[in-house]
């Protein structure tokens, strides 16, 4: 976007925002998603100093499957219990949360670039580009995501980067489609033909023109493929091809825990489901907020 | 309607822009397998006129006519099909390089709809200043003193260079567009129907504008319109095209006192009378405009024409002069 200069800010200001504009911004702050996300964010970044326990090694002197603290045979020391070695749940949960995050992120990063890019090519290019890009993103979408991204995984090995890399290559059509039908109608609209009759190069004009104005459609995708992106990476991890153990991950915890909800262990899968369950949810809401925020015709309404 | 500044293309001095025999065909195709070419669109065919410095050409005919294919031409949204444009005696079909980037800058646009041709993304002052970053290497203090310039030459405040253009009535905008359109020291500007999406009381005010304008800078205009009054008002000359070709062209206040071809005749009876006193011939033509993909033989207009002749139906006729600057496409004359 445009970066404002003082004087003309001010000027904007004198001339038709209210003097108390600026306490505007706090009104309508999505206090939902923000309240969840913040203390998952804080607790990826802090894991190190919030967590009490290594979250690859047994607490030592603890017993396996150990309760949360407030249920009969619960202890104070591990406020959640413990898994099947003997680990501790919160510990495990904490660090999780930075697996989630930065595969959830990077990997909404990796597939919105790729697909913007490339339906920006596809859409601003027209012709050989077009087609060439659109029968490739076909093919692409006629591939089962999970699927392909499973035969991705045993191919390449287990990392957390690589998962991120594959679940931007399995999750880039949808914005390469979205991206690309925005820019046919753009294309045609009257600004880009002026930049064009002002002798705008095609570099200009995209990175102008084009590329702001989808930005609005590439954040509301981002929106719904980071919680795509987190729980295909928890259905890797569960599947065993995804963030490889002993690392902390809570698809990986779900699948450690399956079999002990039957003898009455929930703490081993709901705790780990829950946090998957917010963090999806306050993205999915944040993302919506963020589209009406971003769009400069409804932002002083 | 004017006159006297530039009463006739009298070769004074050399015509800013020549459009000499300039022709588009749209090839149709259908959409079969393998694609079968079913014939032409021949939107514009074979049209010549010039514009001089300092001048405003008016533009005028039913939609379909290939007005705005004729403007997309000289603005080198498409290729003629033969035909050439001259811009100072250079043919711009040729340009490459700095020679194009000369005529980008020199020839600019402003289009019908202000809503569309202003990026809701960008504050007014960017908007205005694109052409200058694309040509020129001034500062941003510079750039925006020259917006401020020119934002002052179309009547708006400086301050307005800060806003979005959302926060613009129609009339503003357009006047923003026009701002953009002068920034680089414009010589020719295509005005393709700048006035038709506004209020009545709105367009009286941007006409004057523009024709201030070309007072101050000596700006060349080609008005795009099908509005006889607004196309009168502001042009020096005016062309009258029917289906892709010029059927009849003279200088703006002969045309309205003296229309010839059957065709500006009818115009003329289609709009109001300057006063509800004058007497003219009345002349209506019925039907519609017929598909330019199979133009009538001979002349394009006589299956309409209540004038028509035996003779209009097979021979095509030249447009010649029959009055110094009045030319005409007519059997009649």
């Amino acid at each position: 976007m445009v970066s404002l200069s003082p004087q003309t800010s001010a000027a904007a200001a004198a001339i038709g925002r209210p003097p108390i504009a600026w306490l505007s911004q706090f009104r309508g702050l999505p206090l939902l998603p923000l309240a969840i996300l913040v203390p998952f964010v804080l607790i990826a970044v802090f894991a190190d100093y919030i967590a009490p326990y290594d979250p690859t090694e047994p607490v030592a002197g603890m017993k396996i499957f150990i309760p949360p603290a407030w249920m009969q045979g619960g202890d104070i020391r591990v406020l959640l219990g413990t898994d099947f070695q003997g680990r501790d749940v919160l510990s495990r949960l904490i660090f999780g949360a930075r697996v989630s995050l930065i595969v959830g992120v990077m990997g909404t990063v990796v597939a919105g670039g790729i697909g913007t890019a490339l339906g920006i090519l596809a859409g601003y290019l027209g012709g050989w580009a077009d087609l060439v890009i659109m029968r490739l993103t076909d093919a692409w979408l006629a591939l089962p995501a999970l699927v392909f991204a499973i035969f991705l995984a045993t191919m390449v090995g287990p990392s957390m980067w690589n998962i991120i890399i594959i679940l931007g290559l399995v999750y880039w059509t949808r914005y390469a489609r979205v991206i690309r039908g925005e820019v046919l109608s753009l294309r045609e609209r009257e600004f880009v033909k002026l930049a064009e009759i002002a002798g705008a190069s095609s570099t200009r004009v995209i990175r102008r023109h084009i590329l702001p104005n989808v930005l609005n459609s590439a954040m509301v995708l981002a929106s719904l493929t980071i919680g795509v992106v987190i729980i295909a990476e928890a259905s890797l991890s569960f599947l065993g091809v995804g963030v490889p153990p002993p690392e902390p991950a809570w698809g990986s915890m779900l699948a450690d825990g399956r079999s002990m909800l039957m003898v009455g262990a929930w703490w081993l899968t709901v705790l780990p489901g829950l946090c998957i369950m917010m963090v999806v949810l306050a993205t999915q809401l944040l993302g919506d907020w963020l589209r009406i925020r971003l769009d400069p015709q409804l932002r002083n309404l | 309607m004017k006159s006297g500044s530039n009463p006739q293309r009298v070769s004074m001095s050399p015509p800013l822009l020549e459009v000499e025999g300039l022709t588009k065909h749209f090839p149709v195709t259908i959409a079969l397998f393998p694609r079968r070419q079913i014939g032409w669109v021949k939107a514009v065919d074979g049209i010549d006129f010039a514009v001089d410095p300092g001048e405003t050409l008016g533009v005028i005919g039913e939609s379909g006519c290939g007005k705005t294919t004729t403007s997309k031409l000289i603005l080198l949204q498409e290729g003629p099909t033969s035909g050439a444009i001259r811009f100072d005696g250079e043919d711009i079909a040729g340009l490459a390089g700095p020679e194009l980037m000369r005529y980008r800058r020199e020839v600019q646009v402003v289009f019908q709809d202000p809503y569309s041709s202003l990026s809701p993304r960008m504050r007014v002052g960017e908007i205005i200043a694109e052409p200058l970053q694309i040509h020129t290497d001034l500062s941003r203090a510079a750039q925006q003193e020259r917006v401020a310039e020119v934002l002052d030459l179309v009547g708006l405040r400086p301050e307005v260079a800060a806003l979005f253009p959302h926060e613009f009535s129609g009339g503003q905008r357009q006047r923003i567009a026009i701002a953009r359109a002068l920034v680089t020291n414009t010589r020719l500007i295509v005005l393709d129907e700048p006035v038709s999406a506004l209020d009545v009381s709105i367009r009286a005010q941007i006409m004057n504008q523009l024709e201030e304008l070309q007072a101050r800078l000596g700006v060349s205009y080609i008005f795009i319109g099908h509005d006889l009054a607004t196309v009168a008002h502001i042009s020096h000359r005016i062309a009258v095209m029917y289906l892709g070709q010029i059927v009849e062209m003279a200088d703006s206040l002969e045309l309205c006192e003296k229309p010839l071809h059957p065709y500006t005749q009818a115009l003329f009876t289609a709009a109001l009378p300057a006063h509800p006193d004058d007497k003219r011939e009345k002349l209506t033509i019925s039907g519609e405009v017929p598909s330019a993909l199979s133009p009538p033989s001979g002349c394009r207009f006589h299956p309409r024409c209540p004038k028509a002749m035996s003779r209009c139906a097979v021979d095509a006729p030249e447009r010649k002069e029959v009055a110094p600057g009045h030319s005409v496409a007519c059997h009649l004359y």
